[in-house]
């Protein structure tokens, strides 16, 4: 039974790939792989009430008990918000987000102080099992710490003792703002200032939680550090916010992971990432973003609106994103890299892919500050279905960045005859002893490739991912290995029943 | 020959075909019988059906059979997809072998033969097992390991990808093998490579249909069978003496059995 429904589906898809054609009932016929991670976890938790305005913010200022410093921080980010606009440029179309129809806090109810897992509900431990991510003791991954973050806060953060060994923190901000003020207050807004732009503005004035990195001097993190995002409540937005920073001559690798249940509304995702990279320190930072997509028609879905940037302070420090867009019904996000320091290095690897309705406008920013600074952009994206996948950047050499180089390329790939892929790459400079360079190009899967590869035993899906995958190699090379093989699994995943 | 043994079972039947694509109709009944141990050459002028004959039995999906049927060891394939007929023993020679960038012609290769030994319920081999497997078969076709490490035919010469075809023939062992102008585009000593590996690989229990203009393939892998094609059909079918005819007269010559028949 099993095995006849594959091969009809199978069968389809060739025909409607080859056809060009696209029949109604044939479409209606191929089965989808369900959104893996579509549940809900049924938890009685802790809402205010929807809306923003000066007493919201003060009420979740006043939640997490924070110091002053940081209320006032909250209130002027939220006055300079007020009079931004909402940024219209992106090559996005979607519906006006309603601001005062968000809930901007809500937490699974538990015990006030935790002192141990065995405190947290098992629930929840068994929400982060179920996403792969275990937490337990017993069940904890060895060779990665991490912070799991559910809705609006973080619930539990593994092996923290072995790293305060060597000296590292990793909690969650909100227990940062509570241990290491000093450093809160001195790097906090930074990177990304709340005037940056409209969503980062908003993250400011009502961030709830995310999470937190130090790594002292001269120290290489022992394990790679994750934090594991888990938006479950269909009316609240999540608003993280990350703050990294590498003092001189220390190195941590860093994975971020997104994913959240099927609403047939939008959520609104606003986070702010801030990383900062003093002399000879470096920083990677891989994200496989799966948030919901929203469905076929394009129902539902997380609209992702984040401001991700790191400061390569230091003399030859380096700061390298690498990510995997594979969620979300909306992406509007720019990993950028500010170079500072003297020979310093700024690093973008991104992987984009689109299916259905999708839309994303991604890309990064390389400002080149110092002198012999360097960078390196590789953006591939794959657009599937009646998806829009777009790649914005912008490279710019100021006036003292002499001898800079940059090296961009951005490849785009389509699948089927519906979808569209736009680059869109700014230069600007203002240093003739810099040197950039930037090479584009467009491929579709064609029919041919896909019957070599059929005829020599290769299944359609199997080689319809090969290719993929072999499109991307170059952004998977750079990616931690077990992410890698996660990310090009999560791909195909994405991609079936998606040749039409 | 055979008449008091009993005549072993074919390996393929194609029986009164006809296909079509774009409603032009490309085959018009063509029959075609391989036994065990057999070559068979089909020669034909360009555009007469005989690389659209072998994509057929290979399923390319751009191809709809109109008419006849398919048989691979018995049972009819007709709607079995390219990939089933690759696993259970069929494999197309490709004139054009497609460059597939980004993908590794060793990981390329591994694939598709675990694909072949999961059918034949063979174990199938990990990196490090096909890696010794695949030096062995290089040697066939002399290929350098480099060529592993590439991607599938990108940036090949002519001459290497008609080899990686090959390499894969030897590494899928398939029940029939068709090549399609194989020796097109191939100079002398490539040429030989080729026909010594097709040889190597090939024994009393395989097939092999060869598709070529040329003689110069056939002097060097002797054909029990020539068949000469003509607007999609069969038009002559002899021994490999034919050929050499066909290369002295030119095809204009078999023009004259059309009107015959």
């Amino acid at each position: 039974m099993g095995v006849s429904f594959v091969k009809v589906y199978k069968a389809n898809c060739n025909k409607l790939f080859f056809d060009n054609m696209v029949n109604e009932n044939l479409v209606k016929d191929v089965v989808k792989e369900p959104y893996k991670y579509g549940f809900v976890t049924d938890i009685e938790t802790e809402k205010i009430e929807k809306g923003l305005n000066e007493d919201i913010i003060k009420l979740i200022s006043q939640k997490k008990e924070e110091p002053k410093f940081l209320l006032d921080f909250r209130l002027k980010a939220f006055k300079k918000w007020q009079k931004m606009k909402e940024p219209d440029w992106a090559a996005l179309g979607y519906k006006k987000i309603d601001y005062q129809d968000i809930i901007y806090y809500s937490a699974p109810k538990q015990k006030e102080k935790i002192s141990s897992l065995d405190e947290v509900d098992p629930k929840l431990l068994e929400t982060f099992d179920k996403l792969g991510i275990p937490l337990t003791e017993q069940k904890k991954l060895t060779n990665v710490a991490v912070d799991a973050v559910f809705d609006s806060v973080s619930i539990a953060t593994t092996f923290r003792e072995e790293l305060a060994e060597h000296g590292v923190i990793f909690c969650s901000i909100s227990e940062a703002v509570k241990n290491h003020a000093d450093l809160i207050e001195k790097y906090l807004g930074t990177v990304v200032p709340a005037s940056d732009n409209y969503f980062a503005a908003l993250n400011s004035a009502v961030f709830s939680d995310g999470s937190f990195v130090y790594i002292p001097k001269g120290i290489t993190c022992p394990m790679d550090l994750s934090s594991y995002f888990r938006i479950n409540s269909g009316d609240s937005g999540q608003f993280e916010r990350t703050l990294i920073i590498a003092e001189e001559s220390s190195s941590v690798s860093y994975l971020e992971g997104c994913t959240a249940p099927m609403f047939d509304t939008n959520t609104l995702h606003a986070a702010v990432v801030e990383l900062i990279a003093l002399d000879d320190a470096s920083i990677k930072y891989s994200t496989v973003q799966n948030w919901y997509a929203g469905d076929e028609e394009g129902i539902g879905g997380i609209f992702n609106f984040v401001t991700k940037r790191g400061k390569c302070l230091g003399k030859r420090s380096k700061i390298s994103w690498s990510q995997v867009e594979t969620g979300s019904a909306i992406t509007w996000k720019y990993p950028s890299c500010l170079l500072l320091g003297e020979e310093s290095v700024g690093e973008f690897y991104s992987v984009a892919l689109t299916n259905n309705l999708q839309q994303a406008d991604t890309g990064t920013k390389m400002i080149h500050i110092g002198p012999k600074t360097k960078s390196t952009i590789v953006s591939k994206g794959i657009s599937a279905g009646n998806s829009k996948n777009s790649y914005r950047g912008l490279v710019k050499m100021g006036t003292k960045a002499t001898g800079s180089r940059n090296y961009s390329q951005c490849d785009s790939m389509l699948i089927g005859d519906q979808a569209s892929a736009n680059t869109f790459p700014y230069i600007k400079s203002q240093q003739p002893n810099s040197e950039i360079e930037h090479e584009a190009s467009t491929c579709r899967i064609s029919e041919d490739q896909l019957f070599y590869l059929q005829s020599r035993g290769i299944e359609f899906e199997e080689a319809v991912s090969m290719m993929v995958s072999g499109f991307c190699r170059d952004v998977f090379n750079q990616l931690p290995m077990e992410f890698a093989a996660e990310a090009d699994k999560l791909l195909a995943l994405k991609l079936e029943g998606s040749v039409g | 020959m055979q008449s008091k043994m009993k005549e072993p079972d074919p390996i393929l039947e194609v029986e009164n075909l006809s296909a079509s694509t774009d409603n032009l109709q490309i085959l018009k009944g063509v029959s075609l019988t391989v036994y065990p141990g057999e070559i068979h050459a089909i020669m034909g002028r360009n555009g007469c059906g005989k690389s659209t004959l072998s994509k057929i039995i290979a399923g390319h999906p751009s191809y709809n059979i109109t008419d006849g049927d398919i048989k691979f060891l018995g049972e009819n394939i007709n709607s079995l997809e390219p990939e089933e007929r690759s696993q259970s023993g069929i494999f197309l020679g490709f004139q054009y072998p497609i460059e597939i960038p980004g993908v590794s012609n060793l990981e390329f290769l591994r694939v598709s033969t675990n694909a072949r030994r999961k059918f034949l319920n063979k174990e199938e081999l990990d990196t490090f097992d096909f890696e010794e497997l695949v030096k062995e078969k290089l040697e066939i076709v002399k290929m350098d390991q480099a060529f592993l490490s590439r991607s599938v035919n990108q940036g090949f010469s002519g001459g290497e990808k008609k080899r990686n075809e090959i390499l894969q023939m030897a590494l899928l062992e398939p029940k029939i093998a068709i090549l399609d102008e194989t020796d097109s585009g191939l100079d002398i000593d490539a040429l030989r490579i080729v026909a010594s590996g097709i040889k190597k690989i090939s024994n009393a229990q395989t097939g092999i249909i060869l598709i070529t203009h040329y003689q110069r393939l056939l002097d060097e892998i002797k054909p029990n069978y020539v068949h000469v094609m003509s607007d999609g059909q069969i038009i002559k079918t002899g021994e490999s003496d034919l050929a050499l005819e066909l290369e002295e007269k030119g095809y204009e010559w078999t023009d004259n059995f059309i009107k015959e028949t």
